[in-house]
């Protein structure tokens, strides 16, 4: 009779079993936020980096023409793309009918409908960090150069060169070791080499140059010497350069240097750190957040750089306050008509993170929860 | 006996008497009696006359066998409150979390002496495997002997792992036992056991095992559309890189001696190479990490009544730990770290009866441990940790007690290592904690098993020494983190001699945790993924735990065991932010991979020489974060095992064949995001004992 009830006890358990439910794709959550507006911009995408190895790069995207914040759309986009859109989204960029999403831990560059995000294919590049585009190509840095023999088994980063019509890539040029953002101006790709794998006990090891790749040719011509770590680099309308460093994170602080198109050199080093920005008009948008050992907290700065004077007109476009609300800004962008600023707030990196929309005065108008590590803004052309 | 006692001071040994006494009893009766009732579980210490004030979860002797565990990590599954975190597979990363106050707070002891890894205070437990474990105890708070070292005093919650000791009937002086288990994941593991009465008063043994799995098995992921149920994706494949060749071999002397005082001494080496198969993300199947570990332990202890009112206990160990961790990935940053960690450590305690109600116990520990590496940036800390305990019990017939206070001072000091010039290099500030705690039980009717308890500890762990030393991400200014643990419970044994339920025992408590100065990592500055440990959190847990154990005896001598466990968990997240609008998402969220509901069955039935096993696990719904979002959800998963196995002797061997079905529902599970499970698996056993 025990016996008889430990059955029925084994035969619910199998029930239990079969009862499980299967897991639904995610469907996006949309808030609706401001009246809709058309300046131009049909809409913004915000690519979330997830933490790696979560698998939670994620794609949100806020609609200008209804005022609708819609969270995670990349599912409901795509609802039978396996293991979703990949680890650690680190960047971003529309190119002709196309997005670009570059997946840095899924070796991949994601490349969806500019309007529907819906998905069109993969550009396998291993490691790769950032993509620029120029006559039909897209350019995208990755860490994943040739391996070389040699006992401390340095590796080289290179540029891939990707047919934009076939996803295929068709050339590859070496540069320095781990190269990050790019800019691609006057017939030459600039790229900001790091060194960020090889710098961390010592710092002279971090690469200090940008590299000056010719378009015609696609060979690495020169370097420009510019400081240890870099990381950003953006060209301004006049077509100089704008570059960040990010230090060695110890004694060497971060910062933003100027290189004059002509000299092809450093003329100029502001001396205020700088970790992300964003150049509308002349003028340039910075934030950094910085580790202070004396106080032990991350020190927090913002900015905008005139970069035709070269000067800092102010140390913060937030004037309400709402900076002290913000854990770690991790991207920027401002809306080129309206000249909204857009901050968005990563957290503590595993959680999600938050949006906030500024006016032009730096006053909150709306703010918005994210995904894990909201980084990357593109906005759509109308 | 000077001899013997010379031995000691250089090796030194294992266990107090009264235990070993209480293991003998436990052991021989299971082994004598084969039919009859067994001693049910985590009730009391046998042959001792002070119960101990809260009684243990313990499993042991053919319990234990009857789960198809491989590894330690397995076996614990099936303990009320504790919750493994699992990465899959023979060699993935295992472990324990004991009432939702984090692994780093759990001690876990290997035959009476704790396992350290200052490094990084994880204890991975699917290391051990459950070939030469006799018995595994979990305590919360204490264990609350007599007698016993100042480490046993010192974490929130304590696993005692007892490996086989050496018993002899009157006609043997040698046993022998081999065995060899094969099945699914490629897996080859040959064990033998070899013991040997040297003397009348010294045994000796030796056991070792070697394993070797490819890790591979099919997992599988799916989805479906929302509201039509149809599927969306659905992908199977196997699992890369999660193989492991591992050996083990370990060997004792187990003494006594003629004027009362036993001592032991124990060797134990373990080396292994495996494959880190990594978290399985989109366009990444494979990955490439490699992991080698190597530790060796030489441990020892003695314990003797010196007068009628007291007794000594001494105890000592040194350890030397290797661990390798290469990323041969040409995509991604190139890794080849070497971590060298040695440990020393001696204990003295000393038991004094005051009255023959009261006992003091005094307990001095000294620990040194040094961290070394090839890691560039990296300083090479040394630890100094002494601790002194002074404990007191009371047994005043219904009422027993125990107060201890713990004493735990930490001098650290480090050579700059891999640093290069201008970096800075300083150590830890030194530490002093004062630390109590308070078991009371209460048993209020001599004719009837009841007995209720409660306890308060306050406890911390220390920072690793990767927390405050680790390049760019240590923090030498963390400070302890704390927990305070408040339990109230109680627990009922019956027997029904002459009915077809044997016995029955029950054991609840009811329990709130706090975790103070929690350490976290928490992102510093920007950009490439850089972290900062910090004191930043705050954690409250409230939680029911539920044990019950049956015991039938049907008639045709069929004997069935029953057990079943549940847990009930509301582990909070409570740390404040600098966001109010990001702290209203994580605000009393439930921490990550903390299911609210847990249990688990354990089921035998044994006829004759046969034995079938049927063990189930269940882990409620949970969240991967603290925000408690769709995005961060997990699915309850459960798994089923089934074991059949049948023994039978051929003139003086006796064998024991036996198989084992694991996730017999062929369920697809995660424990960890994006780590899958092992479906449907198997294992055949095959043993020879003489």
């Amino acid at each position: 009779m025990r016996k008889y009830t430990l059955f029925q006890l084994v035969m619910l358990l199998l029930c239990l079993s079969s009862c499980r439910k299967d897991i639904e794709v995610l469907m996006n959550e949309d808030s609706s936020l401001e009246p809709p507006s058309f300046d131009g911009y049909a809409g913004f995408y915000l690519l979330n980096e997830g933490n790696m190895g979560s698998n939670k790069s994620t794609l949100d995207y806020f609609d200008y023409t209804t005022g609708t914040y819609q969270r995670n759309i990349y599912g409901a986009r795509n609802p039978t793309v396996a293991k979703e859109m990949g680890d650690v989204g680190n960047d971003i960029a529309i190119y002709g009918n196309k997005l670009y999403a570059v997946i840095n831990a899924s070796n991949k560059v994601e490349v969806m409908d500019a309007r529907t995000a819906k998905r069109i294919g993969q550009i396998e590049i291993p490691n790769c960090r950032y993509i620029k585009f120029d006559n039909g190509y897209a350019y995208i840095t990755s860490y994943a150069g040739p391996i070389e023999i040699n006992p401390n088994y340095a590796q080289k980063g290179y540029v891939a060169k990707v047919d934009t019509l076939t996803l295929q890539v068709v050339s590859k040029c070496i540069v320095g070791y781990q190269p990050d953002e790019l800019e691609i101006t006057n017939g030459k790709i600039y790229v900001a080499n790091s060194g960020g794998y090889m710098g961390a006990g010592n710092t002279e090891k971090y690469e200090r140059t940008v590299s000056v790749i010719d378009l015609a040719s696609f060979k690495e011509e020169k370097r420009i010497d510019v400081a240890y770590n870099l990381h950003h680099i953006k060209v301004d309308k006049r077509g100089d350069l704008w570059v960040t460093s990010r230090g060695d994170y110890k004694k060497l602080p971060s910062r933003l240097y100027f290189i004059d198109k002509d000299q092809q050199q450093v003329t100029d080093t502001l001396p205020i750190a700088v970790s992300e920005f964003f150049l509308d008009g002349d003028s340039l948008y910075t934030y950094s957040t910085e580790w202070s050992y004396v106080t032990h907290s991350n020190v927090i700065t913002y900015g905008i750089v005139n970069t035709r004077t070269r000067e800092v007109v102010t140390r913060s476009f937030i004037t309400d306050g709402t900076d002290k609300q913000i854990e770690i800004p991790y991207g920027i962008m401002v809306h080129p008509v309206t000249k909204n600023i857009y901050v968005t707030d990563a957290g503590n990196y595993v959680s999600p993170g938050m949006l906030y929309c500024f006016t032009k005065d730096g006053k909150k108008k709306w703010s918005v929860r994210t995904g894990d590590i909201p980084a990357h803004f593109v906005l759509l052309p109308q | 006996m000077s001899n013997a006692l010379k031995t000691l001071l250089v090796t030194f040994c294992a266990c107090i008497a009264v235990d070993l006494h209480a293991q003998q009893t436990r052991r021989d009766s299971s082994r004598v009696d084969t039919s009859g009732v067994r001693t049910l579980p985590g009730v009391t210490v046998s042959g001792s006359t002070f119960k101990e004030v809260i009684p243990s979860q313990k499993l042991s002797g053919e319990k234990l066998k009857s789960l198809n565990s491989f590894s330690v990590a397995d076996a614990i599954r099936y303990f009320a409150g504790v919750q493994l975190k699992d990465y899959g597979g023979i060699g993935g990363l295992k472990t324990v979390d004991m009432r939702s106050m984090g692994t780093n707070h759990m001690g876990v002891f290997y035959d009476g002496i704790q396992l350290g890894n200052a490094q990084n205070g994880q204890i991975d437990l699917g290391k051990f495997s459950m070939d030469n474990i006799e018995s595994i105890s979990v305590y919360n708070g204490q264990k609350s002997d007599l007698i016993q070292s100042a480490k046993d005093y010192g974490s929130s919650g304590t696993l005692y792992l007892r490996s086989r000791k050496p018993v002899f009937d009157s006609l043997k002086n040698t046993n022998f036992k081999a065995v060899f288990k094969t099945g699914s994941f490629d897996l080859i593991n040959p064990s033998i056991l070899l013991e040997r009465k040297l003397t009348r008063n010294i045994n000796a043994s030796l056991s070792s095992e070697y394993i070797n799995s490819s890790g591979k098995y099919p997992f599988r992921y799916k989805r479906v559309f929302s509201g039509s149920g149809k599927t969306a994706w659905d992908t199977t494949a196997i699992r890369q890189n999660g193989d492991i060749a591992a050996e083990r071999v370990e060997t004792g002397l187990y003494g006594t001696l003629n004027g009362g005082g036993t001592w032991t001494t124990k060797a134990y080496f373990y080396n292994s190479e495996k494959g880190i198969p990594g978290a399985i993300v989109n366009n990444v199947w494979k990955r490439a990490q490699r992991q080698w570990d190597r530790n060796f332990f030489l441990q020892g202890s003695f314990m003797k009544n010196i007068i009628n009112s007291y007794d000594i206990q001494v105890n000592a160990k040194y350890a030397n730990d290797y661990l390798r961790y290469q990323n041969p990935d040409t995509t991604l940053l190139y890794i080849d770290n070497k971590f060298y960690q040695q440990e020393w450590y001696a204990s003295v305690a000393n038991k004094y009866s005051l009255t023959k109600r009261i006992n003091i116990n005094l307990a001095t520990d000294l620990q040194y441990n040094t961290l070394k590496s090839n890691m560039d940036g990296f300083v090479f800390p040394k630890r100094l940790t002494t601790l002194v305990a002074l404990a007191a019990a009371g047994d005043f017939g219904k009422l027993k007690m125990q107060a201890s206070l713990l004493g735990t001072f930490i001098r650290e000091r480090i050579t700059t290592g891999n640093t290069s010039i201008g970096d800075s290099a300083i150590s830890a500030p030194a530490k002093n904690e004062w630390t109590p705690a308070v078991f009371l039980s209460f048993k209020p009717f001599a004719k009837s098993d009841l007995n209720f308890r409660a306890f308060y500890k306050n406890i911390f762990r220390m920072p690793t020494l990767n927390d405050l030393y680790y390049t760019d991400l240590g923090n030498i200014n963390l400070q302890p983190e704390f927990t305070h643990q408040y339990d109230i419970g109680v627990a009922y044994t019956k027997s029904f001699p002459k009915s077809i339920v044997n016995e029955w025992h029950i054991q609840s408590d009811l329990y709130y945790n706090q975790v103070t100065n929690k350490i976290v990592a928490v992102p510093k500055g920007s950009g490439m993924y850089r972290w900062m440990m910090m004191n930043f959190g705050y954690v409250e847990i409230l939680g029911l735990d539920i044990i019950s154990d049956l015991a039938f005896a049907l008639p045709a001598n069929i004997a069935l065991n029953f057990r079943a466990t549940y847990t009930y968990q509301k582990a909070q997240d409570f740390t404040i932010r600098k966001s109010t609008d990001l702290q209203k998402l994580t605000w009393g969220g439930q921490i990550p991979y903390i299911p609210w509901h847990s249990g688990s069955i354990i089921s035998s039935i044994r006829y004759g020489n046969w034995r079938l096993n049927y063990s189930f696990i269940y882990v409620g719904e949970r969240y991967h974060n603290s925000a408690n979002i769709p995005e961060n959800y997990e699915q309850p998963w459960y798994t089923s095992d089934l074991s059949a196995s049948r023994i039978f002797s051929y003139k003086k061997y006796n064998f024991k064949i036996a198989g084992e079905l694991n996730n017999v529902m062929n369920q697809d599970f995660e424990v960890v995001l994006n780590y899958p499970m092992p479906k449907r698996n198997f294992k055949i056993i095959l043993s020879v004992e003489l």
